[in-house]
């Protein structure tokens, strides 16, 4: 038994064909994407990390329908959080990270040491994460949004999970995040409690409008929620250049950035009109905001939203369509 | 004689609470002389935290030039990955009609039509709940898990059994391996394995072993030593009498081993979701972060209908009549079935067509929404009053405890319980939890255990006590534990989720449904195994039935409630542990971090061991009942 | 008999359970009594400086209380159990010396046992269960199949080939188990307490069955039983244990007649002594002027046997032993020792 297990595994290794195997080796080619993309269909499979906000859901549910239905790919869209989805370049479970938000360490890592991704350039979209709290807040204390005053202010937004400070309402633990460095740098009398998704942020945001309960929460741009809800971002110490470098010593606020798709190097080099397409793809906050507020008010699933908006704006995708 | 040796006792007898309580009150003054000295604040960069995640990162930037991981542990990933890929390809390659006509068909050989439509069924709603594709996924990491497991623990489990030696070494470890919870498995083999289906497929695997290696050991002990003897005595060799003798006469328990495993495997592929293994998992996660009950409960509902279809199945083989052979007419049937599905196959697409899926995420998530608006009151109070009145004071209280004075505390309630060496191991583990740079954590982990381990045990020892009392109440919460028994663990977490959002609350409510069952089984099966002849004795000397039970049924059915209790702290600390997505908070949220945020590595590594140590600790102080009696902790009597 | 024509010879057998079993066997302590021992070293010792040896076609009975070593000793014949010390023959051939496949060879071939819980295997039927030994062996299915059928007949069970164990009774369980010693046609076969688990009525007729079978295939038997009455029925030779020894080792009459010590004599007391003993107990050398030409019995005729013939005989009986006269008896010789025989057969013992 042993030695037939042996046995399996060395054929496996001489298969993978180099004296020892490597992650991303031989056996995953079964299901990668490659080889047949440039045939008629069936092109091939393409496999689109999930990043739990609904943003990236926004932009990847449109691509994610054009390759479908334009190209004739299989598109997986497996739940994969933004940092591991990095990984999944390595090890060949992911091809396209649609949306991604900075995370300039990762890209040194993966772009230029391990050579497994490659950038394929911007969305459009303009991001940018920030500190809100409800507008009604803020004119009843103007100095409130000055991160000098938070500390005055901070009984407000005492709660039962906040242990005695003010609490700071984070969201998926997976998302880029200073804030534990900043409330440690700023000497803030706050404490990180995480709701655990976006949802939980927009639902306790729309509360806190709604019933004027004091909050004080992580969000970012673009989002829906703007057009709906009032809010005000609390000014954090201005970014500047590099202020940012090292995490742990982060005392300032995030910067603007454009975000960008990553995929892998594999698929940059194999994934033909499907690699085409994906790095055509640029759209304004607007179209996103669009998309997931369907998604998310509108009652209609990700690829009912995606359709709708590309029913609705054909020349915008038309011009994505590799020729 | 004896008037004489008691009187003088009882001159000097002080009523026996006097002790403990001056003990606590001694405890309680140290703590409000010494609270706030002492404590062991969290820090994020604790030196144990750091090394891990060096040690990652270095892993990462060497996992194809080390020769450890370039010779050895990449293959054993490769050929995993190969495995389940094969799995994935065969299943998908039957399509839908093909694999539901082979299921049908080979649940009609386990237990004929009934089950067979069971497994129909079951697998049609998989389409029409629009899961298809992801339960075909996690189909395929079970059977390459389970196929795993078995491959290895039923030989081990063999071996074990024959052999006492190999018992004595194995069975502290599986002992350890399943107090450990869930979460504890997944940092080390994201570190050794990196992450996908493969790293899921092993980890499930581990997880999964324990029960196939005892539950196998146990079965071959069971094997009548004469019936072995006598194949020795008639010179049969070793092997012959393994073929012969144990495996037939093993059979039943082993499919019982298999059963087991196969369920340890289910509720294991949802958590390993968070190191990227493919399939329901996936869609639970989702749900989760998007706080969505209408997408997390058809998959949670998709895989206990996996899991009922297979346990139907394996208990069906195991309770087969040993001398019946399956009918002529029950092949054929299953052939039929089977050959059907695979020829419809051909001729209709592979992926279920979508015009038969019904969508029922938004009628979930009105109905939650209905639910969470109108029962907000008592929801928010419930929860309000627990978290202010009871856990935060609770959790002020061990976190600003001088380590030593929780360590004393812990040391002095061992003993009293289990005993010297379990109060050594109860200790050792504590002072590793203080050295790994967790102790805050820890401590806020164990108040939620705590709040959480009262309530189950208060429920369950009332529950069992009126299922003992009453055939009626018996017969009608049986089943119901039984369905609860074969759930995975995390389905919990949805009405638990839906009901009070993400808080600490929702982590213990979870934990009491999700540990309740048990209890209450162990409590009634203890109250009910006092030998009646006691009871009659008791009743004709004109107790009363409440006496009986003060007097006679509690105090006699000790061992099986301690044991309970025992059961219940372990289960409940799996579940709040595995709370940590739903917020629950300190190890369990920093378990989930690590996963999530490459720098906080270190800490969710060192998170999942405190909450073994955290476990083991748990154990050892409540172990005063012989846990070993039980030889598998969950699911079938 | 020198060892070599014994069909079973055995010499100086030790086997002691426990930890460093090897040491406390080469030490004093081996000497101690049970309870100190195992006070003293945590081991036990089951078998204690056993030797004896087996006639073939010999009824040989092994006969001791609970605990007192008798399972333990038949087990060391075929290493079943491995004894700690000492040297066994079985048909000539060194037993403990041997080789696994020269062991199995023995087992396969030579030796079979009966055990007291039957050890049937519940999965397979009657007739496959009987043709286990002949299947492990590698004979054919025909073959051992109908050697079964032989088999099952000459035990009475036809018929019954096809049911499972469980579908049988006690009894016939136990006719099974009977058959598939036999089957394998050893030289010796072993019972263990075979009867012990049934109820007195079914228990008899298996002793016949064992009776009638010894007769008709001669085998060579050790006989493990803790029943007075099934020893003295069955065994030509009978051996008393005692906390792993042999106390007293001889024929049911010298067994009866003269127990070596407490522990035997307590053993027999409730034999009803005229069942087990010959003339030869109670013949006196004729006294002087004593008339001699009273009816003759053979000296090896049970004292029970002879009571209706000494009270119709005015005479003394005469005993003969073949054509030379052993002794006489008479009436009051009889009533003497048919009045003896309330008190305790200890009288006897004095010496
Ligand atoms: N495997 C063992 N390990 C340790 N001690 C043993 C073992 N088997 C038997 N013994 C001890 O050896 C002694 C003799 O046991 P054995 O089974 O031979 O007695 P027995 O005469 O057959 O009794 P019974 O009539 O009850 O069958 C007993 O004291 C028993 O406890
Ligand atoms: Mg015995």
């Amino acid at each position: 038994m042993k030695i037939r297990l042996f046995a399996g595994l060395l054929a496996l290794g001489l298969a993978a064909g180099c004296g020892g195997a490597t992650v991303d080796g031989g056996a995953t080619t079964a299901a990668s994407p490659e080889g047949s993309a440039d045939a008629a269909t069936p092109a091939g499979t393409v496999k689109i990390a999930i990043n739990p906000w609904v943003g990236y859901e926004a932009s990847a549910n449109v691509v994610a329908y054009l390759l479908k239905n334009e190209l004739g790919y299989t598109v997986e869209l497996p739940e994969i959080k933004e940092q591991l989805a990095w990984e999944g370049f390595e090890t060949g479970d992911v091809d396209v990270i649609i949306e991604n938000w900075g995370h300039p360490d990762l890209k040194k890592q993966y772009i230029e040491e391990k050579k497994v991704a490659v950038e394929a350039g911007s969305t459009g979209n303009k991001g940018v994460i920030g500190w809100y709290i409800p507008k009604w807040m803020a004119d009843e204390n103007p100095d409130i949004t000055d991160w000098k005053n938070l500390n005055k202010y901070a009984d407000l937004f005492k709660t039962s999970e906040s242990g005695g400070k003010g609490q700071l309402l984070f969201g998926d633990p997976s998302y880029v995040s200073n804030e534990a460095a900043l409330i440690k740098n700023l000497k803030l009398d706050f404490k990180i409690v995480t709701g655990g998704s976006e949802a939980a942020l927009i639902k306790s945001a729309q509360q806190a409008q709604a019933q004027k309960k004091p909050l004080l929460f992580y969000f970012w741009d673009p989002h829906w929620l703007f057009s709906q809800t009032e809010l005000v971002r609390v000014n954090l110490p201005e970014y500047t250049e590099g202020c940012d470098a090292d995490p742990k010593k982060v005392a300032c606020d995030y910067p603007e950035m454009d975000l960008d798709k990553i995929v892998s190097k594999k698929f940059a080099d194999t994934g033909g009109k499907a690699y085409e397409l994906v790095k055509n793809f640029q759209w304004t906050n607007e179209d996103q905001n669009k998309v997931s507020d369907d998604m998310t008010n509108g009652g209609m699933s990700g690829e009912e939203a995606a359709k709708a908006w590309i029913e609705a704006n054909p020349d915008k995708w038309q011009a994505w369509i590799p020729k | 004689m004896s008037s004489t040796a008691v009187t003088p006792a009882s001159r000097l007898r002080v009523p026996r609470w006097v002790v403990p309580a001056g003990i606590a009150a001694l405890f309680a003054l140290a703590y409000l002389a010494f609270r706030g000295t002492g404590t062991l604040p969290h820090n994020s960069e604790a030196a144990p935290f750091t090394a891990v995640t060096e040690l990652r990162e270095w892993i990462d930037d060497h996992r194809n030039d080390n020769p450890l991981f370039l010779y050895f542990l990449n293959y054993i990933r490769l050929f995993v990955d190969a495995l389940y890929t094969s799995f994935h390809a065969v299943l998908v390659a039957m399509g839908w009609p093909g694999l539901i006509g082979v299921m049908g068909g080979l649940a009609w050989l386990a237990g004929g039509w009934r089950v067979a439509l069971m497994a129909v069924a079951g697998f049609c709603s998989f389409g029409v709940f629009g899961l298809w594709q992801s339960s075909v996924e996690t189909l395929a990491l079970v059977s390459a898990a389970v196929l795993l497991s078995l491959a290895i623990g039923v030989p081990l489990g063999i071996w074990a059994g024959m052999s006492a030696r190999v018992r004595k070494a194995v069975t502290p470890v599986l002992d350890v391996m399943q107090i450990m919870p869930t979460f504890a498995y997944l940092a080390p083999l994201a570190l050794f394995f990196h992450i996908g289906a493969p790293a899921g497929v092993i980890a499930t695997m581990i997880y999964s072993i324990p029960p196939a290696i005892r539950i196998t050991a146990l079965a071959i002990e069971q094997v009548s030593p004469t019936a072995v003897e006598a194949s020795a005595s008639l010179g049969a060799t070793q092997a012959q009498t393994l073929f012969k003798v144990y495996l037939p006469l093993a059979r039943s328990t082993m499919a019982l081993a298999v059963n087991q495993t196969i369920m340890m495997a289910l509720s294991m592929v949802v958590i390993a979701n968070l190191i990227s293994a493919p399939g329901l998992g996936s869609d639970i996660i989702r749900g989760l972060s998007r706080a969505q009950v209408g997408i997390m409960l058809p998959a949670g509902i998709a895989i206990v209908i996996m899991a009922v279809i297979l346990d139907r199945m394996m208990v069906s083989v195991a309770r087969r009549d040993p001398h019946s052979r399956i009918g002529r007419g029950n092949v054929a049937a299953a052939g039929v079935l089977a050959v059907a599905g695979l020829v419809a196959a051909a001729f209709v697409p592979r992926q279920w067509p979508e015009d038969l899926t019904v969508s029922v995420t938004r009628p979930i998530n009105e109905a939650v929404l209905w639910a969470e608006t109108s029962w907000y009151g008592v929801t928010t109070f419930v929860k309000d009053t627990v978290t202010i009145y009871l856990l935060n004071p609770l959790e002020t209280v061990f976190t600003t405890a001088p380590w030593w004075l929780v360590a004393a505390a812990v040391l002095l309630v061992a003993w009293r319980v289990s005993g010297v060496r379990p109060a050594l191991t109860a200790l050792v583990c504590l002072l590793g939890i203080a050295l790994l740079g967790t102790w805050e954590h820890s401590m806020r982990t164990l108040t939620t255990v705590a709040v959480a381990v009262v309530a189950t045990l208060a429920i369950g020892v009332l529950l069992g006590i009126a299922a003992a009392r009453s055939d009626r109440f018996s017969a009608v919460q049986r089943p119901l534990l039984d369905a609860a028994q074969t759930m995975p663990a995390f389905v919990y977490l949805l009405p638990a989720l839906a009901l009070f959002g993400t808080t600490r609350f929702t982590a213990i409510f979870a934990s009491i449904i999700y540990a309740v069952p048990p209890v209450v089984r162990l409590v009634e099966d203890g109250i009910r195994h006092v030998p009646t002849s006691v009871i009659e004795a008791a009743a004709s000397a004109g107790s009363t039935s409440a006496q009986i039970l003060w007097k006679v049924q509690l105090p006699m059915a000790r061992r099986a409630i301690l044991l309970a209790a025992n059961q219940g702290i372990v289960l409940t600390l799996a579940m709040v542990v595995v709370g940590g997505l739903v917020g629950a908070g300190a190890l369990g949220y920093d378990v989930v971090l690590g996963f999530s945020q490459r720098p906080d590595f270190g800490m969710g590594f060192v998170a999942g061991v405190a909450t073994v140590l955290l476990g083991v600790m748990l154990d050892r102080i409540t172990q005063g009942a012989d846990r070993r009696s039980l030889p598998h902790k969950r699911k079938f009597t | 008999m020198s060892p070599d024509n014994a069909a079973i010879a055995v010499e100086g057998l030790w086997k002691i359970f426990g930890p460093k079993s090897e040491r406390v066997l080469a030490s004093e302590d081996k000497h101690l009594d049970p309870a100190a021992l195992r006070e003293k070293t945590g081991c036990t010792a089951a078998v204690r400086d056993v030797g004896f040896e087996v006639r073939p076609g010999e009824v040989f009975v092994v006969m001791g209380l609970s605990g007192s070593g008798k399972s333990t000793l038949v087990r060391c014949l075929t290493r079943l159990i491995e004894p700690t010390a000492g040297r066994v023959t079985i048909g000539g051939e060194d037993v403990i010396g041997a080789s696994p496949a020269k062991l199995r060879d023995l087992r396969r071939h030579h030796v079979s046992m009966v055990f007291q819980h039957f050890g049937l295997l519940p999965h397979r039927r009657v007739i496959d269960n009987v043709a286990y030994g002949l299947e492990v062996q590698g004979a054919a299915k025909a073959a051992r199949h109908e050697r079964a059928r032989e088999i099952l007949s000459l035990v009475g069970l036809d018929g019954h080939a096809d049911s499972y164990p469980d579908q049988l009774s006690g009894g016939m369980q136990q006719r099974v188990g009977l058959a598939r010693a036999l089957a394998v046609d050893p030289q010796v076969m072993l019972f263990d307490e075979p009867f012990s688990a049934l109820d007195p009525l079914i228990r008899r007729d298996m002793q016949a069955e064992v009776v009638r079978l010894h007769r008709e295939v001669g085998k060579t038997m050790v006989f493990i039983t803790h029943d007075l009455s099934e020893a003295l029925k069955l065994g030509e030779r009978i051996a008393i244990m005692r906390d792993g020894r042999i106390v007293q080792l001889g024929t049911p009459e010298e067994l009866v007649g003269a127990p070596a010590d407490d522990y035997v004599a307590d053993f027999v007391r409730d034999v009803p002594r005229s069942h087990v003993l010959t003339l030869r107990w109670i013949a006196r050398p004729p006294e002087e002027r004593e008339n001699l030409d009273g009816p003759e019995l053979p000296a090896n005729t049970l004292i029970k046997d002879a009571i209706g013939a000494v009270s119709t005989s005015s005479r003394p009986i005469r005993v003969m032993d073949g054509e030379e006269l052993a002794g006489v008896f008479d009436r009051v010789d009889m009533l003497a020792f048919l009045s003896g025989q309330e008190t305790p057969a200890t009288a006897q013992v004095g010496a």
